[in-house]
């Protein structure tokens, strides 16, 4: 009998995962957000709704991000830069990874801490240097963990969370983007 | 026992000029016939392998009828029909023993690749004379991939490889084999009904080890030293580009940490066992510090590339619905979900070590013991 508890209910995802091996079409999901612009480079997007399991799915509240500039970019810094908001996105998924995997192995966790920098030289989206790119040259995650593991099972458990993360696959693979005019 | 082209067809035709098994000699045991020869540590090469199938043929009196391509196979009352390149033939069971290397697995971006780039498989591939001058791209990381990639940049070719997940290994543990101690701890005799996920071991590509006579790993920071330039992941091609994942990090802290586990595995058997020698561990694998992620296929740094990313079987001749949705068959231990059909010789078709050449004779006594009693049963 295991009493570990991260919270997760490693059961619920493991019989999703029996259910929709043999239900490919269930398991397409699409992921919206809407966004509108305010002034500037301020904007306000809106995320609800999303489709899924063969449905229109809902999240309980609507939730709202506000992205601008900060001040050094002569901006009013309404609310973070949206190359932030991918930061936002890496952390919280591989956290959310560590913690599943952790409860799936039956190790307890105490405390998952990380801090993740993205190296950005800016002269690329200024158009000052061509060769230069717009996105990160360079992503860091640092996670300090507390568990009831070794240090190996803990390298483990953040390994195999990037190996599982949708967010480390968007940043590290290709991925086709449209964007249209309606 | 029909078989399309001669005995040992597949180390005939479908291999390597400089191939060497990277199982050691002592380990290419077929039933009744072990390696006798004077060199059990060392590695055969395709002529050695090829006369030790031959001879086993012989010293089995094997019933070989060859040049005889099995076209297709039916269900029919009481058995299976087969059409044959030497007419049909009727019977009442059948193994399935194609084997799960009958071609070479090559990813959809292939046709995405500028025609000024030549491509090879490893079944063309026959030595690095024969491909262009200039660089070469070898995609995927298992034993073929780095083979490749060591032996083309030996020949003095730029050699770029992009590597996936990947099973490191060192040649030599503690003064022993690396497969010594698999088979000493017990890792291959592992039943496929006491494997967690059956369907991923089922898909672990093979380990980054080469059979020479002296013994070297070949890991990839043996393939670094040499030269050769690591990227991640082939992930995709767009205008003349490949793109390669930035993972590659993370896939090589998965090799690094997977082998310390192994190697934890083999102390503590040594432990009990009293197995002289000291634990090692080896450093993590050095990386540069950022993997290209582009390279440019229409400038001519890239004249090759060779695809060494896996290998299936060919069931193309098989009408009896006993695939899975990715073409795989379906079948428990060798048993096939079709009364009287029967498989060998796949991965981990039993146990862990039916991937290769030793793991039959189990396999084989196992799965013909069922068969006798599909017949007897039926009689
Ligand atoms: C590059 C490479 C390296 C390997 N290295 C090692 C190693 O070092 N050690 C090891 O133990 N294993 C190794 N293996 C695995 C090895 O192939 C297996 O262990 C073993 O050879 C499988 O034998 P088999 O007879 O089942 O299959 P195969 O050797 O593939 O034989 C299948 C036979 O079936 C015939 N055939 C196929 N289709 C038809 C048809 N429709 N009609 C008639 N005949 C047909 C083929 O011509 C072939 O002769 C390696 C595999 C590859 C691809």
């Amino acid at each position: 009998m295991t009493t570990v508890d991260n919270g997760v209910n490693v059961q619920a995802l493991l019989d999703a995962r029996g259910a929709l091996k043999d239900a490919p079409d269930a398991a397409q999901f699409t992921w919206r957000a809407t966004s509108t612009w305010r002034n500037g480079v301020h904007s306000t997007t809106r995320i609800q709704n999303f489709f899924g399991l063969g449905q229109e799915q809902s999240h309980k509240t609507e939730t709202v991000f506000d992205a601008d500039h900060p001040a050094v970019f002569a901006a009013e810094d309404n609310g973070i830069t949206p190359i932030e908001y991918l930061l936002v996105g890496l952390a919280s998924c591989l956290t959310a990874g560590v913690a599943s995997v952790a409860q799936n192995r039956g190790i307890q966790l105490r405390s998952v801490e990380s801090t993740v920098e993205g190296q950005h030289d800016i002269r690329g989206i200024l158009g000052v240097d061509s060769d230069v790119r717009n996105g990160f040259n360079d992503v860091k995650v640092t996670f300090t963990i507390d568990a009831d593991a070794s240090q190996q099972e803990i390298e483990a458990l953040v390994a195999q969370s990037q190996k599982r993360s949708a967010v480390f696959d968007a940043l590290t693979n290709p991925t086709n983007v449209t964007v249209a005019v309606a | 026992m029909l078989e399309r082209g001669e005995v040992a067809n597949s180390w005939r035709r479908e291999r390597w000029e400089s191939l060497r098994l990277l199982t050691p000699n002592w380990q290419s045991r077929l039933p009744g016939l072990h390696y006798d020869g004077p060199d059990r540590d060392g590695y055969m090469s395709m002529r050695e392998v090829i006369t030790f199938i031959e001879r086993f043929a012989t010293v089995s009196r094997a019933p070989v009828r060859t040049a005889t391509e099995v076209l297709s196979l039916c269900r029919v009352d009481g058995g299976y029909q087969l059409a044959t390149s030497g007419g049909p033939i009727r019977c009442r069971a059948v193994v399935i023993a194609t084997g799960a290397c009958n071609v070479p697995v090559v990813p959809s971006v292939r046709e995405a690749v500028p025609d000024s780039v030549t491509q090879l498989t490893p079944f063309d591939y026959r030595w690095p004379d024969l491909l262009p001058d200039g660089g070469v791209l070898v995609v995927g990381a298992s034993a073929t991939g780095v083979q490749l990639a060591d032996e083309l940049r030996r020949s003095g070719r730029p050699v770029v490889l992009s590597v996936g997940e990947h099973v490191r290994l060192p040649r030599t543990y503690r003064g022993r084999d690396v497969l010594w101690w698999m088979d000493a701890c017990g890792v291959w005799d592992q039943r496929h009904d006491e494997v967690d996920d059956l369907d991923r071991a089922r898909r672990l590509p093979s380990p980054q080890l080469i059979g020479t006579p002296e013994r070297r790993t070949l890991d990839l920071d043996a393939l670094s030293a040499s030269g050769v330039e690591l990227v991640g992941r082939l992930a995709g091609l767009r205008d003349g580009r490949a793109l390669f994942s930035g993972g590659l990090r993370n896939v090589v802290a998965l090799a690094d940490l997977k082998l310390d586990r192994l190697l934890d595995t083999f102390d503590e058997w040594a432990g009990t066992t009293g197995v002289d020698g000291a634990p090692e561990r080896f450093p993590p694998t050095r990386l540069a510090d950022s993997a290209r992620l582009q390279l440019d296929l229409t400038r001519g740094e890239i004249r090759t590339i060779v695809w060494a990313t896996g290998y299936r079987p060919d069931y193309s001749w098989l009408d009896v619905p006993v695939l899975d949705g990715k073409g795989r068959l379906r079948h428990h231990g060798g048993v096939v979900d079709s009364p009287g059909l029967y498989a060998l010789g796949l991965p981990l078709l039993r146990r862990r070590r039916s991937t290769f050449i030793h793991g039959i004779e189990d396999d084989a006594r196992a799965v013909v013991d069922h068969l006798a009693g599909h017949l007897a049963a039926r009689l």
